[in-house]
């Protein structure tokens, strides 16, 4: 049957005159709601914790044992400081930040709550997303102002611009990390399995099968995230950037040049950030 | 187009999840300041309907229109003039009550010269004004829902769509939320509430679409429906102020016109069935008044929508 209003008592009707903002203006309120819930959370300050426990722990045994090999320069100081540390450090952001952003909006009904006003889905997205940034950025900020502490003890303000440079990628590495983790978190619904998944293809799938693959294969692996967030480590090389191609036996090993590095990391936070909000957009909360 | 009352309308909407079938070629049009109640059983579609209507999910085919503007191609638009409470929404647990109201008063556009008085209000109407500060995760589900119908009133919305509203509330909860609903009426909103309490629908609510297996069954106004559908004629309550101690009084008040049966309810309490309409009700009032039996109070039953409801929903089984 059809329904047709029984009793339309079309009464004089004075519409309410709210001008609903712009797409980017809901997205930085969003923004802000979600970071002020980050700062807030316990999860915030356990990742600050483990960022500030990790950077203390080096720097007792730098002073303990004060290796000679790595205090020869600040170059080879900063690069086992900072180069070998950072990537870690980014990677448990995205998994602090990113691996539940969505699914919590399924799972905890928090979606019930934003969903039903005018706001597309895209723009809780992104502002969620620009949440998670700042909030890793300030991790990774923490743990730059340590390794810089720490620096200023042995070499004083010698700074090579080449720590410049590889802070600026890690804050850039934030990007792929957050959008590989916002995607997965779209994914499911179910929290458990984001996080689950999001940790295990962040810490174990890109460290250890790309290269595997690599070795089986002597052939570039330009399509594995970590690859390109090498450059981070490589640009602190103390014997300078090393080489595109390393044969040692008959067997590659290769290492992304900045622009490769860059634009790797750059695909895979465009894509992932497509299929994430794609995949939010179309999902039914039921 | 927008039309230039508030309305809300689906177009033989389908909702398809593999083999079931939740929304199943759903037309109904709602247009004008009124309440609306939608009544069916559990699975029925009423939260289904509710949820496309608000983006939480997407329609397999046909259309959910609000003020014309279909809710899956401009969102933004055909929900600027909503307010919804779709099932429990959860807030984040490290936010008060005014930053979560301060949010959707800015996603909404509430000026911000009026954005602070708004939410104040909004937490004045619900009771909540003393935790306003406090964080959500330290709050009773009632009081989170007491958050959530505070985000409905922000943005003085044209429309208002309610998901069994005052479910999970305690009684006193539950009679404000009502009025809640009345004022809303009273400022010439169209509300459309789902409800499990067909008193609470009597209570406050004009009309009634009744929906079942994802059809709808019937929509027409709460008189028109207990006319047609109700097998033992429409039913009032009727209270009186002094307890009725004599059988005579009941036999004497069996005899009114158009009076099929009367049912005892207490000792102050009687149900009348009768065959009429609103002119007969009235008429069955002013003979009750003239017998001086101390009449205090006369509504029509909420058993008359129930015999409705079971009616029709036997009916479509």
């Amino acid at each position: 049957m059809h329904g047709l209003a029984a009793n339309p008592e079309a009464q004089p009707f004075e519409r309410a005159n709210n001008k609903v903002p712009s797409g980017l203006a809901q997205c930085r309120v969003q923004a802000g709601f979600e970071f002020l819930n980050y700062v807030r959370s316990a999860r915030f300050y356990i990742l600050l914790g483990i960022v500030a426990t990790i950077g203390i722990a080096i720097m007792a045994v730098m002073y303990v044992y004060k290796p000679p090999t790595y205090l020869s320069s600040p170059m080879a100081f900063y690069s086992v400081w900072w180069g070998n540390v950072v990537s870690l450090c980014v990677i448990l952001t995205g998994i602090f930040f990113g691996a539940d952003a969505i699914s919590t909006e399924f799972q905890n009904k928090t979606g019930y709550y934003l969903l039903p006003n005018p706001i597309r889905r895209s723009s809780i997205f992104i502002g969620k997303w620009i949440a998670s940034f700042l909030a890793s950025a300030i991790a990774i900020s923490v743990y730059a102002a340590i390794t810089l502490a720490d620096g200023a003890i042995y070499f004083g303000s010698n700074l090579p611009y080449q720590l410049g440079e590889s802070f600026v990628f890690a804050l850039f590495y934030i990007f792929p990390i957050l959008g590989v983790s916002f995607f997965i978190s779209s994914v499911f619904k179910n929290n458990s399995y984001s996080i689950l998944v999001t940790a295990i293809l962040l810490l174990f799938g890109f460290s250890y099968i790309a290269p595997l693959i690599t070795s089986l294969s002597n052939s570039e692996p330009w399509y594995v995230l970590s690859y390109g967030a090498g450059i981070i480590k490589n640009v602190l090389s103390s014997s300078g950037y090393p080489p595109h191609e390393v044969v040692i036996a008959g067997s590659s090993s290769f290492n992304a040049t900045i622009p490769e590095g860059l634009a790797i990391m750059f695909t895979y936070f465009v894509i992932t950030l497509i299929l994430g909000i794609t995949l939010f957009e179309k999902e039914d909360f039921d | 187009m927008a039309s230039s009352v508030p309305s809300i309308e689906a177009i033989k909407l389908i909702k398809q999840y593999d083999s079931f079938t939740a929304l199943d070629n759903l037309n109904l049009r709602i247009e004008g300041a009124k309440c609306v109640g939608f009544l069916g059983p559990n699975g029925a579609g009423k939260t289904t309907t509710l949820k496309i209507f608000t983006d939480l999910i997407h329609r397999s085919s046909g259309k959910a229109l609000i003020n014309g503007i279909d809710v899956h191609y401009d969102k933004k638009k055909a929900l600027a003039a909503v307010a919804a409470l779709v099932e429990r929404p959860e807030i984040y647990p490290s936010i008060t009550p005014r930053e979560a109201l301060m949010i959707i008063a800015k996603h909404r556009g509430v000026p911000a010269e009026i954005r602070n008085k708004k939410i104040e209000d909004a937490l004045h109407e619900v009771h909540m004004e003393d935790w306003s500060d406090k964080k959500v995760g330290k709050f009773s589900k009632g009081m989170k829902q007491r958050v959530d119908i505070a985000s409905t009133l922000l943005n003085d919305p044209e429309i208002v769509l309610l998901d069994e509203p005052s479910s999970g509330l305690d009684p006193r909860g539950m009679s404000e939320v009502r009025e809640m609903v009345k004022n809303l009426k009273k400022r010439k909103r169209l509300i459309f509430m789902s409800s499990h309490l067909l008193s609470e629908v009597m209570d406050v609510c004009d009309e009634a679409a009744l929906i079942d297996h994802g059809k709808l069954l019937a929509y027409d106004t709460i008189q028109n429906l207990t006319r047609r559908f109700s097998a033992g004629g429409s039913a009032l309550d009727v209270g009186f102020a002094s307890p009725l101690v004599d059988n005579e009084v009941i036999e004497v008040i069996r005899k009114i016109h158009e009076v099929t049966s009367v049912e005892m309810l207490d000792d102050r309490n009687l149900r009348l069935k009768f065959v009429g309409n609103a002119q007969t009700q009235a008429q069955i009032l002013s003979e009750l008044v003239a017998l001086r039996l101390g009449v205090n109070s006369f509504k029509t039953a909420s058993s008359a929508l129930e015999d409705v409801y079971l009616n029709l929903v036997k009916e479509n089984v």
